[in-house]
């Protein structure tokens, strides 16, 4: 696929030159999409240069979420860079620490003489992207939020009410079990991203804090993490304890354990709301249902945005920005938000969107659409539930992974793999902010 | 006769000029980027960076995880070349004992050569995947609990079994032109001496192909050491935990997904010092000790 996706941008490198010089201000734009997502920006892409012919938009493909952030560094350092640039979630704080090498999307767009109405956004996540005195850094592009998925027929098969998804995380463990047990299938329960959604959204959604100083947010000192409270150490035990006899199933760091959900070898399985074109298109007879919380919590409180957003480079002439804020002005039209919204998974940006996507009967026809942005938006975020902001967030997801394979393969118990997280970790913060 | 050769004395150096341009572009240049990046502290957008000396080596040389980096690559690389040779000698003194389409099987070993890492990686990935890979059977009939993405040593035997697969062509190759030199006669009279083949192999073949040995063992060394990045990174990422994060493997980690640049430019740093340790071993000592037959 991304062989296939270069091979394609290598070709349109070539073509490139031999187009007639017409006076159109070139933007490009680097983004980490493929499959069906990768089509999307095609058309929104080429869409917006059919609309007027003063600029045309250049998507290009750069490989990961990680390689494509590290091309946009790497061009940086040549003096190369693209004048938009789609980073992923956990980069933001790397962005954001990288004052003097962006330009605030929030002055792009006023400098072109446009008005930022932050109230035609999603609060959630313009917060995300936004520095603390709340000038908006990046353009939220696609954004998504973890969501538990259910295999209908194993659940009917286990003796499960499938129109019931658990709600919390000791219903998934039981019925986990009863899938297991029952016979119903191999394993009861997978997921993608533990680090995503074990840790940073399981935080936010049951209201206990990741780390201090508001999760990285807040200014003021080196954030230290929080995650060897009882309620993480309980709650990874629980894990450790279901993936001894293969209850649980572990598919690997990122989104692997798709695949072992749609192979029909689980019946629970949580996973991005953006993973859902995959399943809708495997046929599976499949049910939606809100992360699950934990009862010992204050949960449900609000889960927190991933997925990406768009990132715009200092450097650039008048015109260049001019133009990206006229592309940006048309992506957070309703019509193109709904066409983002409902062709990939990915969370409309605009309360406009949001409710003409309501009005036009869509989640009627596909329910649990809604789910993701019910349990972002349902509640005002608390401290614990804005974000977590670090310099170095991928690498600290790095030795969590590393300490939860440890754990899995019952080298340690969770206290150990907690503590273990926070200490390397930590450490890890302080270098970061160049202690 | 040189001057003839050469009427002017610019002409040698024009000629090799091409040469001299690439490796100070390609080799020259960059090392000394990686030096003085390996001496400084800077963010990944290189905005703010200042001067800290040998500070990042102190630091990476007292990580825990860079100890455990060098045993993981000690492992790997003794283990791959162990692996890649004996099997690539055994199918070689097999494949000699053929008399009829010897040229065919000859061609098909040498195929697997062709095989880039990172697909190689891929392949051994799918054959040996728990839930639907086709090899991953045969562990799981002798009772194995078979999981490399949990089990460490499982991870590195996955690693091991890819690296050394794709190594071994090479390996035949020379092997069989080794075999080739060895003089028959010699092979004869011991037979008529009453040494058995396994004999005659001990005594006289693996004796005689020590040249080609030790630069096999040295090619092999390095190719574990810098070429298997690509398979590392399509089969485990360095996981589960850091079982088989090998040292370059881990300078990609550092520098690329954690983007700490001064660390990783000294990691290669140090990298670098070995290869040079390495060739200069190889050039002083390993070349006059082997006795070319």
């Amino acid at each position: 696929m991304q062989r296939r996706n270069l091979i394609a941008v290598a070709a349109a490198c070539f073509a490139l030159p031999a187009l007639p010089a017409v006076a159109q201000t070139e933007i490009s734009w680097w983004h980490a999409m493929t499959g069906a997502n990768a089509e999307v920006v095609e058309k929104i892409a080429g869409d917006f240069n059919a609309t007027q012919s003063d600029y045309k938009i250049v998507p290009t493909f750069k490989g990961t979420y990680p390689e494509t952030l590290n091309a946009g560094i790497a061009a940086f350092r040549a003096g190369q860079a693209p004048e938009i640039m789609q980073v992923f979630d956990v980069g933001t704080g790397v962005m954001m620490g990288a004052e003097g090498a962006v330009m605030p999307v929030a002055d792009v767009l006023t400098n072109a003489g446009m008005t930022f109405d932050k109230s035609q956004y999603l609060p959630g996540i313009v917060a995300y992207y936004s520095k603390p005195d709340g000038t908006m850094l990046s353009f939220p592009y696609n954004s998504s939020s973890p969501i538990t998925y259910i295999n209908k027929d194993i659940f009917t098969k286990a003796g499960l009410d499938p129109e019931q998804p658990p709600k919390t995380w000791n219903e998934v463990w039981d019925m986990a079990k009863k899938i297991k047990q029952s016979g119903a299938a191999p394993c009861g329960y997978t997921s993608t991203w533990l680090t995503w959604i074990h840790l940073e959204n399981f935080a936010a959604w049951n209201d206990v804090p990741y780390a201090t100083y508001g999760n990285g947010l807040e200014p003021g000192g080196v954030p230290e993490l929080k995650l060897n409270a009882p309620v993480f150490v309980n709650h990874f035990q629980a894990l450790a304890d279901l993936a001894k006899d293969g209850t649980f199933k572990y598919g690997g760091r990122t989104s692997e354990a798709k695949q072992i959900f749609l192979a029909g070898e689980c019946g629970i399985f949580t996973e991005s709301s953006g993973g859902l074109g995959d399943i809708v298109k495997s046929g599976m007879n499949y049910g939606i249902g809100q992360l699950p919380y934990d009862t010992d919590a204050g949960g449900p409180q609000n889960t927190i945005p991933g997925g990406a957003s768009l990132w715009v480079f200092g450097g650039k002439s008048e015109e260049q920005y001019k133009g990206v804020a006229a592309f940006f002005d048309y992506i957070s039209k309703t019509e193109v938000q709904e066409y983002l919204h409902q062709k990939s998974g990915y969370l409309p940006v605009t309360l406009a969107a949001y409710d003409a996507t309501k009005t036009s009967g869509f989640y009627g026809q596909n329910p649990g659409r809604e789910t993701p942005i019910t349990q972002m938006m349902g509640k005002a975020p608390t401290e614990n539930s804005k974000g977590v902001r670090l310099p170095n967030l991928p690498q600290v997801r790095d030795i969590a992974n590393e300490e939860f394979e440890k754990m899995l393969a019952g080298e340690q118990d969770a206290q150990a793999t907690m503590d273990a997280i926070v200490e390397r970790g930590n450490a890890a913060i302080t270098e970061a902010y160049g202690g | 006769m040189n001057r003839s050769t050469f009427p002017h004395r610019l002409l040698p150096w024009l000629l090799i000029a091409p040469q001299l341009a690439i490796s100070l572009v390609f080799f020259y240049w960059p090392a000394v980027q990686a030096l003085w990046q390996s001496m400084l502290r800077e963010d990944p957008f290189g905005l703010k960076s200042r001067f800290v000396g040998l500070q990042n080596f102190q630091k990476v040389l007292a990580e825990p995880a860079y100890i455990n980096s060098i045993q993981v690559t000690a492992v790997f690389s003794i283990l791959t070349a162990f692996f890649s040779m004996a099997i690539a000698l055994l199918l070689a003194v097999q494949a000699e004992k053929i008399v009829r389409g010897r040229g065919f099987y000859r061609t098909l070993m040498i195929w697997p050569y062709a095989v880039a890492p990172a697909i190689a990686g891929m392949l051994w990935l799918f054959m040996f995947n728990p839930s639907f890979g086709t090899l991953a059977a045969i562990p799981r009939a002798l009772g194995i609990h078979w999981d490399p993405l949990l089990n460490g040593t499982q991870a590195m035997g996955l690693v091991v079994a890819a690296a050394s697969w794709k190594q071994i062509s090479y390996n035949f190759l020379f092997f069989v032109a080794g075999l080739q030199a060895i003089p028959k006669s010699l092979l004869e009279a011991s037979a008529i001496d009453g040494a058995g083949p396994v004999r005659r192999f001990w005594t006289i073949v693996f004796p005689l192909l020590a040249p080609t040995s030790f630069f096999l063992l040295v090619v092999n060394t390095v190719y574990a050491l810098f070429d298997t990045f690509g398979i590392i990174h399509a089969v485990t990422s360095g996981g589960p935990g850091k079982s088989t994060e090998t040292l370059v493997y881990k300078v990609y980690n550092d520098g690329f997904v954690n983007l700490l640049i001064g660390s990783s430019a000294a990691q290669s740093v140090i990298l670098m010092v070995i290869v040079i340790a390495l060739t200069a071993f190889q050039f002083r000592y390993v070349e006059r000790k082997v006795h070319y037959g």
